[in-house]
């Protein structure tokens, strides 16, 4: 691997800098653009292994609404995120559902689970 | 009987009857709207010794909006953890519930007047009249739509605003379309975007009329650049096509005063298009009861206490002013529900001299409007505040006469971001004048 660019718009603030990684055979060789401690951190984590929380929905059979809100309970892999909808998509969970209940486990092998983001009662009969 | 006689006196007896149908109630507080703020409101004041409270939510649950804002990025300030909106919402239901609020849903209030005399109606309860104490007025706000835009063109199916179609997808499991063009690119418009590409569709573009995004930065790159999603600034659309489904859209470049620039003009194909283009706040009950309006925010004229100009009816939440963050609702709402249990225990003091805030120079509003309590127990009063446009290391200043009362320094301001700045309550014992004036001022002028 050659020295490469990498620009990265740090989140850490509303100020959004755009900090420029100097990448040598995948090690970080010098960062600027940041104005502060936060930005130098933030553009690291990001190059080496981003995440994101994925919020989406799940199937639900029998309840008030026939969705209920999900998200993985920790950040996961950015790179999974697609293959997670996908597997979350071929469930479909009873009601009634409780805030926490674990939706699906172990999304995609991440050692992540997806867990329900608010109680949803069943449709009274 | 003539005919005339026995219609006179069937309508009468219709007359007695309806009247007979009403329920009349008296309450010590009723809350108008059942989301983050109602649900705060009522909390704060049941906290603060007001036990009859009830809160008329027209939805058939509680929650409001949060309920299909199912990201995360809700409650850093607040909870100090990151939910997402139905967490937030849950913990508010469950503290109202555990309370004993009387909660009534599928309840739509049809009128407030200015005796605090509140009209609603249900399926279950038919008509209620209930004499209130004190009102919170909470309902909220709505979108702006294609209609409040005037984009010309054919009305096929297929143009939404962005919140419905985030309520049919993430409540309804419902999807509006394939192929999406999203106008507008505050938060909504980014959620938005994320959340379509997400489950199977196309966004072709974010299109943003003004030369910078409305929307968080963090936003920007978690819903646009990580699925490669092209924001276009200084770009609108100026014509919609399609028989009976959206077939397309115009789309123009605009110069600095908005005007689409001639011959710039390019065609997206799409079926589907998503409006992001603004929050009114919902305040048709407000104006009923006749509250003054302020003519920047669109919501009430209130004091620090959150009162309106008509004593007992308070306002809090989106009804008085768009929040970019539930947390400063909530915070908000509080401020409210602990000044109406004052007011209801008259356990508040009227100042002599009201004290006028005044926003100006690049300051496009500050919230409240004027100080007219003396609550001695307060040991900060937080000013909200927006600016016009965005500027870069500022301070933010309260003045009154030469005196300076509360200074914050922003590394950036933006219109996107409400603002707080705290005032030292002590510091209003002994004033100058009765009106502070809030300004934002570039460091180096400083």
């Amino acid at each position: 691997m050659s020295s490469d660019t990498v620009e990265i718009t740090c989140i850490a603030c509303p100020v959004g800098c755009d900090v420029s990684l100097e990448v040598d055979d995948g090690e970080i060789q010098s960062i600027e653009g940041n104005t502060c401690p936060r930005g130098a951190d933030y553009a690291k984590e990001e190059y080496r292994n981003p995440t994101r929380i994925l919020p989406t929905t799940a199937r639900v059979a029998g309840g008030v609404l026939p969705r209920v809100p999900v998200k993985s309970a920790e950040p996961m892999p950015k790179p999974e995120l697609e293959d997670a909808m996908a597997e979350i998509a071929a469930v479909e969970v009873d009601a009634p559902i409780e805030l926490g209940d674990v939706i699906v486990e172990n999304v995609c092998d991440t050692g992540v689970d997806i867990v329900a983001t608010r109680d949803l009662p069943a449709t009274e009969e | 009987m003539t005919e005339t006689e026995m219609e006179r006196a069937e309508s009468a007896q219709s007359a007695a009857e309806a009247e007979q149908a009403i329920r009349r109630e008296t309450h010590d507080l009723v809350v108008v709207g059942g989301g983050p703020a109602g649900l705060a409101a009522a909390q704060e004041a049941y906290d603060q010794g007001v036990e009859d409270i009830v809160i008329l939510e027209r939805d058939f649950e509680l929650g409001g909006i949060l309920q299909q804002c199912i990201h995360n990025g809700f409650g850093l300030h607040y909870f100090d953890e990151e939910l997402t909106g139905p967490e937030y919402a849950q913990e508010f239901i469950e503290n109202v519930a555990e309370r004993g609020v009387d909660i009534r849903l599928n309840t739509m209030v049809e009128e407030v007047t200015d005796e605090k005399i509140v009209y609603a109606v249900s399926e279950d309860d038919g008509l209620t009249e209930i004499d209130a104490e004190a009102v919170v007025l909470a309902m909220g706000c709505r979108e702006r739509t294609r209609e409040a835009l005037d984009i010309p063109g054919d009305r096929p199916a297929g143009v939404f605003t962005a919140g419905t179609a985030q309520r049919y997808i993430n409540m309804e499991g419902k999807m509006p379309g394939e192929k999406a063009v999203i106008l507008g690119s505050g938060d909504i418009g980014l959620i938005m975007a994320r959340r379509m590409y997400l489950e199977g569709a196309d966004v072709e573009a974010v299109l943003e009329i003004l030369p910078y995004t409305g929307g968080l930065t963090r936003n920007v790159v978690q819903c646009l650049e990580d699925f490669d999603i092209p924001l276009r600034t200084q770009q609108t659309i100026t014509e919609i096509y399609g028989d009976e489904r959206v077939e397309g859209v115009t789309v123009q470049e605009v110069d600095k005063d908005f005007e689409p620039i001639p011959g710039t003009e390019y065609d997206i194909e799409c079926d589907t298009v998503l409006l992001s283009v603004g929050l009114i706040p919902e305040n048709e009950l407000s104006e009923g009861a006749g509250v003054d309006m302020h003519a920047v925010t669109g919501g009430p004229v209130v004091d620090d206490g959150r009162e309106t100009s008509v004593d007992g009816i308070y306002a809090c939440g989106n009804v008085l002013h768009v929040h970019d963050l539930v947390d400063w609702v909530t915070e908000e709402s509080m401020i409210a529900g602990r000044s109406v249990a004052k007011q209801l225990q008259g356990d508040i003091e009227v100042r002599e001299d009201p004290i006028e805030i005044e926003s100006t120079g690049a300051v496009s509003y500050v919230v409240p409007e004027r100080i007219t309590k003396a609550d001695d127990d307060r040991e900060k009063l937080p000013l909200y505040l927006r600016v016009y446009a965005p500027m870069d290391e500022v301070f933010v200043t309260v003045e009154c006469g030469d005196e300076q009362l509360a200074r914050e320094f922003e590394r950036r301001a933006e219109p996107g971001e409400m603002i707080t700045v705290d005032i030292d309550t002590e510091a209003l014992a002994d004033l100058p004048e009765n009106r502070l004036t809030v300004d934002v001022v570039p460091k180096e002028e400083i």
